[in-house]
């Protein structure tokens, strides 16, 4: 069983608190989408509803083509090891603006908690994974900046870390398997890149 | 006449193109080379291929056009990923090399090249196809005007007879 005692919903409070125009985030489908909308849900928020494998790509080519924007995706890792290569293909660009934040609770929380490979092994004839350490992933794709959060008291930091430091960055957390309330955006993707892109180039 | 690959990388610019997307690729390896060596390009190798289709998700929220250069092989790890396109709706546009295709050698290249039309088409992309190396410029040109004005998710299939049988030294 995981041991974390992070809860995802207050700490991506905290990681988007006073969210500004320089702040351009996208989340993965699932738990990922429903934290930062409980954050609040606004236009410079690109929430995906599907597309399991994409946010750490979509947030490379957004990085790349707003190098003066902070980009910051915040996923889960079921969707992290759907897209374990375009760890390693942010690392070939190594775009300064890119920070990755994978809540990691070990689990495949949208289909009903199955383990994910993240678990650890012998934990069960259900709930057994491999160990998989995603952080060091990320190091071995050649992220040089990676980390991994398990305590409170390493959360203002990871917040700043995630704010501010010079990218790329990879910080995996370690948070708890909780059932929470949905708390959803819109989910028309069309109307959700568009308001994106009238917030951020001011037209859609 | 130009070479056609280099027709293409013209169009790129013509179009303002900024972030192009591939996989090594003897087809574009040219086209690839001029991308890489330009100024006004961002030139991005991908693990896979659905990788690339992300990425130009990224770079139009961010207002850049972009441009993925695959094989018709690489078309099949893209199929869930395309559906992108129709959600978000936004321009897409790529560049495929097809295998399996015209007097093919290897075997293991026709399902998916044979499957690479059909596949696209039922995941709602709009397909041109080249295979004269004078039509090439025109039709990538055509494709780039569906995409970024009209909105389109478009595919142009440089057919083998364009790009010449690999043989690997058989007769």
């Amino acid at each position: 069983m995981s041991q974390a005692t992070l809860q995802r919903r207050p700490l991506v409070k905290k990681i988007l608190a006073g969210a500004d125009d320089n702040l351009l985030v996208i989340a993965g489908l699932g738990s990922s989408n429903w934290d930062i909308t409980n954050a609040g849900d606004r236009p410079l928020n690109m929430p995906l509803w599907g597309a399991m494998g994409a946010p750490v790509g979509m947030g490379l080519g957004l990085a790349i083509a707003q190098p003066t924007k902070r980009v910051l995706v915040i996923t889960g890792d079921g969707d992290m090891l759907m897209s374990l290569g375009s760890l390693a293909t942010v690392a070939a660009q190594s775009p300064d603006n890119l920070a990755i934040c994978v809540l990691d609770n070990e689990k495949f929380g949208e289909t009903g908690n199955q383990a994910t490979h993240t678990s650890p092994r012998n934990n069960g004839p259900t709930d057994s994974g491999a160990g998989t350490d995603l952080a060091m992933i990320a190091k071995g794709c050649g992220i040089a900046d990676c980390s991994t959060v398990t305590e409170k008291a390493e959360v203002s930091q990871l917040v700043k870390d995630l704010r501010g430091k010079k990218g790329p960055i990879f910080r995996l957390v370690k948070v708890m398997v909780e059932k929470l309330e949905f708390v959803m955006p819109p989910q028309d993707g069309a109307h959700l890149k568009d308001r994106f892109r009238q917030a951020l180039l001011g037209n859609p | 006449m130009n070479d056609w690959r280099d027709d293409i990388f013209e169009v790129f610019q013509d179009h303002d193109i900024k972030q192009v997307y591939h996989v090594p690729d003897a087809g574009h390896s040219r086209l690839i080379e001029a991308c890489q060596k330009s100024n006004s390009v961002r030139t991005m190798a991908l693990t896979t291929e659905e990788e690339g289709i992300a990425i130009a998700a990224g770079a139009w929220l961010g207002g850049q056009r972009s441009a993925m250069l695959m094989q018709s092989s690489g078309v099949g790890n893209t199929i869930n990923m395309v559906g992108l396109t129709k959600t978000l709706r936004f321009p897409f546009l790529t560049l495929i090399t097809m295998r399996g295709d015209y007097g093919e050698f290897n075997s293991w290249q026709y399902p998916m090249g044979q499957g690479t039309p059909k596949v696209l088409e039922a995941m709602g992309m709009l397909l041109y196809s080249v295979d004269k190396a004078e039509d090439v410029k025109a039709t990538v040109d055509a494709a780039a005007r569906s995409a970024f004005h009209g909105g389109q998710s478009v595919a142009v299939l440089l057919r083998q007879k364009l790009i010449g049988i690999k043989t690997f030294g058989k007769k």
